[in-house]
């Protein structure tokens, strides 16, 4: 196990890095390969020393203000979403689980969408009023949804899909229903759901950064008890595992790191569903493996998708769950096929 | 090892067990039969308590098994399901390998490396060919071995069976009940095991509880259990028990019906 981790999570943080100084280069001012790794290096305490700055100051400015915040933040929401679609799968054993499975989405959207349509989006906290209550909105959605399954003290699994179902549609009706009658600000709240991640600079970055180390963290600590419980919940019971406190921790944790992605983002689909998936087809189903390697490869797969997002049409900017579906679809269709044919192969 | 005092379990209305007196000293083997619905897998569940009795208790070494953790239970207790292993990409060592869980820390070690003791149960259990098989790729009784060798590397005192050779064929059926049987030998375990098979309870367990209509109907040796006025009491059939020729074992065996093929229940 440990030497097949080393092996996948070296490959994928080459990947990330890579990903990380080809993504900083493209856009509207193209900057050279070269040039961006001394620029990064020179900003690391003593290396940087021995780098003379060569380079003009207005590309500094557009890597140091613009792409790196934005990149960095887009690695941290990709990352978040992956590892908590793949904690969702693990605990749901659903295969269409994803970390919106429980209605944070459509909960954040509406606190959202509510600010956006009574224009209060700068009140009390400045631009952190709305990160901070679609967070919390977000989060009462969950409360909601895990005391409608509640049954006698147990979380049975078809409660819970359904209790986020039935509030995801109630919820979304409610937003629909807000962009719909909201005339001047329809590009907002629409914009809003469909996720982005321009124009947000470093502060967004360090609010949701330490959801995502405490959260990832806790994730991967209990990776060995998903592998327990994908043999069967009693299964899991008999082998020590108390599973309606893992159920309930895992599902707590992973959706506030849905919900802090979400808040600072938008609502951005596909990354948190197809992620987890991709990794398993690649890696096999240990989640001592799935969950790191998630959380690179949903940093990874959000870079690129952001990538395409603001450099395919530029100066518009498409919006980002469009992109994570129309690039994530197609990959993931191929895998599946490609695991089919080996399967098919090895018989 | 384990005591349960007056036990019952209700569904709403439905009463599925009520007042069941069980008690299985160190290294005994128990057998609980019974028909269909007498209530045998939920008394297995009480006494692992992963369900709770509506009425009376269950002590596990002295202390009701409800106020110890998971952990602290399968430290003690394994249980194999009748299912056993349920389909999945994870290999035959892996697996095993959980069966370490209750043991380790949060970091996933234990105090001495468990693989010696893993490969041995490999050994054991003719898998160590198939180790870094997938469980989905298993056969049925290649699987039931995976998940006994699971239940092994547990290292449990106490043993529960849950109709553990209802999908296998006679062979493995044998070999099943006889890598159990060998395991307690060496270890001293106590094995209380839910048998669907008279025929096999009657030649491996020690002792018998009969279960019919969720209370206990009768207990003792075999050959006090399987006596022709119970069979034919609880099971509603008329039957032949012969000595089995080798080991003397009572065997009940079925005999031919009139054609008329009657399901009437009584």
């Amino acid at each position: 196990m440990r030497s097949k981790l080393a092996g996948y999570g070296a490959a994928g943080v080459a990947l990330l890095l890579l990903t990380l100084i080809v993504s900083l280069g493209i856009g509207s001012v193209h900057l050279p390969a070269r040039e961006i790794g001394a620029m990064l290096l020179h900003r690391i305490p003593w290396i940087g020393d021995w780098i003379a700055p060569t380079w003009e100051t207005s590309s500094e400015q557009i890597l140091m203000k613009v792409r790196l915040p934005r990149i960095l933040l887009g690695m941290l929401v990709g990352a978040s979403l992956a590892v908590a679609g793949a904690a969702f799968q693990g605990v749901l054993r659903n295969p269409l689980a994803d970390p919106f499975t429980l209605g944070v989405s459509s909960g954040a959207a509406l606190g959202a969408a509510s600010l956006i349509f009574f224009g209060m989006e700068y009140s009390v906290f400045g631009g952190y009023t709305l990160p901070m209550v679609a967070f919390l909105t977000g989060a009462g959605t969950l409360w909601i949804v895990l005391t409608l399954a509640r049954d006698q003290g147990k979380l049975p699994i078809h409660g819970l899909i359904l209790s986020g179902v039935v509030m995801q549609s109630f919820l979304g009706a409610i937003v629909s229903f807000l962009t719909i009658m909201s005339k001047e600000t329809v590009n907002q709240i629409l914009y809003w759901t469909m996720g982005s991640l321009s124009l947000r600079g470093w502060s967004y970055t360090a609010i949701l950064f330490p959801y995502f180390a405490a959260g990832f963290i806790y994730l991967w600590s209990r990776s060995r008890a998903l592998n327990l419980l994908s043999l069967g919940e009693r299964q899991a019971a008999h082998m020590g595992l108390n599973v309606d406190r893992l159920k309930i921790s895992v599902l707590v944790v992973a959706t506030l790191l849905a919900a802090a992605a979400v808040s600072v983002s938008g609502v951005i689909g596909f990354v948190g569903l197809v992620v987890p998936h991709m990794i398993r087809l690649i890696t096999g189903p240990d989640y001592r493996i799935i969950v790191p390697l998630s959380a690179l490869g949903g940093a990874i797969f959000m870079v690129w998708c952001d990538t395409a997002a603001r450099s395919v049409l530029a100066p518009t900017e498409i919006p980002l769950g469009v992109v994570t579906a129309f690039i994530g679809a197609p990959f993931f269709a191929y895998l599946l096929y490609r695991n089919k044919k080996r399967r098919r192969e090895g018989a | 090892m384990i005591t349960a005092h007056g036990l019952g379990k209700s569904f709403g209305e439905t009463t599925v067990l009520s007042d069941v007196d069980f008690s299985a000293a160190e290294g005994e083997w128990w057998g609980i039969i019974g028909p269909n619905g007498s209530g045998k897998s939920t008394l297995l569940h009480l006494l692992s308590g992963i369900e709770k009795p509506t009425a009376g208790s269950v002590r596990l070494l002295g202390r009701e098994v409800g106020s110890y953790s998971r952990k602290e239970i399968a430290r003690m207790m394994a249980v194999l399901q009748q299912e056993g292993l349920a389909p999945s990409g994870f290999t035959v060592r892996e697996v095993l390998e959980m069966g370490r869980y209750p043991f380790q820390n949060w970091l996933g070690r234990e105090h001495e490396d468990p693989s010696e003791r893993i490969e041995a149960i490999l050994n054991r259990l003719d898998l160590t060919l198939l180790a870094d098989k997938r469980i989905d790729e298993l056969s049925g009784g290649q699987r039931q071995r995976a998940a006994l060798g699971k239940v092994m590397a547990q290292e449990p005192t106490l043993l529960l069976l849950d109709e553990p050779t209802t999908y296998l064929d006679i062979r493995y059926q044998q070999r099943f009940m006889d890598l159990v049987a060998g395991w307690r030998k060496e270890s001293g375990i106590t094995v209380i095991s839910v048998l669907h098979d008279l025929n096999l309870a009657a030649q491996y367990c020690d002792r018998l509880l009969i279960l019919h209509n969720g209370t206990a109907a009768g207990r003792g040796l075999p050959e006090e259990v399987l006596t022709e006025d119970n069979i034919r009491h609880i099971f509603q059939i008329d039957p032949a028990i012969v000595r089995h020729p080798v080991n003397g074992a009572p065997q009940v065996l079925i005999t031919k019906g009139d054609a008329r093929g009657s399901l009437k229940e009584d």
